[in-house]
């Protein structure tokens, strides 16, 4: 059958061609793209709605972010003020989980035994378990017992640390299993201390998975959503994403788009600039590449 | 040899001590609640600390109530993995040619593909779900394209606790977390195998089943672990696209038991069923990257 078309007609038709081009494939690919990526932008496209509607566009303007002067992301304190606080949660638990969590990678690496296995058993099922099972005995703890700990921004940071830990350990030993011991060894060999084998010669090639995980933990965390509400005390500590699941279901203004938009973009910011800042650190190890970026661990 | 662990041990011990406290220890308030008892006269829960002591009466209660007459927890039980397994499969079908046509037909356009792959992955969760908020409204931007301009009249409740909706929001919303290990499994078969398959004979499609499909098998059970896990505990997705009981699901009843006084004991152990019941897929993920981090005993 195809010799006869290939004969009579010269060319085969395109689905008996072994080398055709996979155009099913990538008709699905692009549906996909475009069915992951335009809600998004319409949503984001509607924060500049100069209506109030959030379901047909009434021209555009700046209205909701600082236009209105009671009801704009700019003018509104609730909202102004969830703002502010994903930014506080995200600064504040970058800067504990992730040397925490280096710490952690370095030392369970190279100790060896039961007990550390254990350990790094505990921070692995923190990394898989469903984050309601960690946000609601956490929410126990805050609200059964009587310790330190309250929600609140105290209570959401720790809370988040603890989810967040395993995602720089991972992504360390990851990285240390490609190292390797020698040159540790060779600088110890050298005359250095094992500590300032460490921080001389581990430490600087371990920056860009370090770098990796902080831009990661951060992004994460602004983004994050059942901790940080299982966890909040009131209005005043319920950051972007929680506003948005209170107030999505009742009838928002495009305040709430804005407000989505500005989180939105944020996170790119940060996601561009760590990616570029990771290709600069990694740039004579020849490995950086984007998917190294996406959280895969 | 003991002066050189004491290193290890001092640089885990910090990210130790936060596992124990923050996650170890809230797990067993969990239990303390789940086989504790009620204060007759509050009706307030109280932990039982000591495991001697442990009653499982709030077990017996929510067993009871899973069937039958007063069987109120097993239909959201069942109807939670009923979703969950719809929306993996759903998730599996469309990821995988995505997955597949990025790592095998990317070419000169891979590293925007992945780019794009990657965006919804650093977009809120919360603002994703906002964005079909949205359109899904009753005049909302999809019965308007469903309309063709008015010629016929849709008004389709898409947010009235409609299963389809939920299911297709859980797809909407996971599916980001399935394509990128999809990808990195397959983009680490080697194009050689594939090209010898094709030389020798074999046509794309056979090609396919023959040699990319058992070697992207674990990348597979990866992926699909990494979407089931989380949206088994899952109930924001519902409460924000549907909000109705008859769609509720296994984290909707955790969610709303602990807000209730009397009721925290049975959201306990409702927590400690879900925990139990994922209990050996989160086994085997822990297993699958403690073998890839080789340093497991």
């Amino acid at each position: 059958m195809t010799t006869v078309n290939a004969v009579s007609g010269g060319r085969v038709s395109w689905w008996r061609n072994p080398w055709r081009k996979p155009r099913i494939l990538a008709a699905i690919t692009w549906g996909y793209l475009a069915w992951s990526l335009l809600p998004v932008g319409i949503a984001a496209l509607f924060s500049f709605n100069s209506g109030r509607s959030r379901t047909s566009l009434q021209g555009l303007s700046m209205r909701w972010y600082y236009g209105d002067p009671s009801l704009s992301v700019l003018h509104d304190p609730t909202r102004q003020g969830a703002l502010i606080h994903t930014f506080v949660l995200g600064i504040l638990t970058t800067v504990i989980a992730v040397p925490l969590g280096v710490a952690f990678a370095l030392g369970i690496d190279r100790w060896r035994g039961r007990l550390p296995a254990g350990f790094n058993f505990a921070m692995l099922m923190s990394f898989v378990v469903p984050e309601i099972i960690m946000g609601v005995s956490l929410f126990f703890v805050v609200t059964r017992l009587h310790t330190p700990l309250h929600a609140g921004t105290a209570g959401q940071v720790v809370g988040l640390v603890t989810f967040q830990l395993s995602y720089p350990v991972i992504i360390v030993r990851a990285r240390l299993l490609t190292i390797g011991k020698h040159y540790e060894e060779a600088a110890t060999d050298l005359g250095a201390s094992r500590l300032g084998a460490i921080r001389r010669v581990l430490l600087p090639m371990l920056y860009p998975a370090i770098f990796a995980s902080t831009v990661l933990v951060f992004a994460d965390v602004i983004d994050d959503f059942v901790i940080v509400q299982k966890l909040s005390a009131g209005a005043g500590t319920e950051p972007v994403a929680v506003k948005i699941y209170n107030t999505a279901r009742g009838a928002p203004t495009p305040a709430l788009n804005a407000l989505a938009t500005l989180l939105l973009a944020a996170s790119l910011i940060a996601i561009t600039l760590g990616y570029l800042g990771y290709k600069l650190l990694s740039r004579n190890e020849g490995q950086s590449s984007i998917e190294s970026f996406a959280g895969q661990v | 040899m003991r002066r050189r662990r004491f290193l290890w041990v001092a640089l885990a011990t910090p990210g130790v001590l936060w596992l124990l406290l923050l996650f170890v220890f809230p797990f067993y308030v969990v239990l303390s609640l789940a086989f504790g008892t009620l204060d007759p006269l509050f009706l307030s829960p109280v932990p039982i600390w000591n495991p001697m002591h442990w009653i499982p009466d709030q077990f017996t209660y929510v067993l009871s109530h899973l069937a039958g007459a007063a069987g109120f927890y097993g239909p959201a039980i069942l109807r939670t993995f009923a979703y969950v397994f719809i929306a993996s499969v759903g998730c599996l079908l469309i990821a995988y040619p995505v997955a597949y046509y990025v790592s095998r037909f990317g070419g000169k356009r891979k590293g925007m593909l992945l780019v794009l792959l990657i965006a919804p992955f650093w977009i809120s969760y919360m603002m994703r779900m906002l964005a079909w908020v949205n359109l899904l409204q009753i005049d909302g931007w999809i019965n308007k394209v469903l309309s063709f301009g008015g010629i016929f009249n849709v008004h389709i409740a898409w947010l009235d606790g409609r299963p389809s909706t939920v299911i297709l929001g859980l797809i909407y919303g996971y599916i980001p977390y399935m394509i990128l290990p999809l990808y990195a499994g397959l983009d680490r078969i080697e194009n050689s195998l594939l090209e010898a398959a094709r030389d020798l004979g074999a046509s794309r499609w056979s090609t396919f089943r023959r040699v990319t499909l058992p070697m992207s098998k674990s990348a597979v059970v990866a992926s699909l672990l990494l979407v089931t896990l989380p949206m088994v505990g899952d109930y924001f997705t519902n409460d924000l696209l549907s909000a109705s009981p008859s769609t509720a699901m296994f984290g909707n009843l955790i969610n709303t038991a602990i807000e209730a006084d009397s009721q925290v004991g049975k959201g306990a152990a409702l927590l400690i069923i879900m925990f139990v019941v994922l209990l050996a897929p989160m086994l085997y993920y822990v297993r699958m990257t403690e073998k890839a981090e080789g340093g497991a005993v």
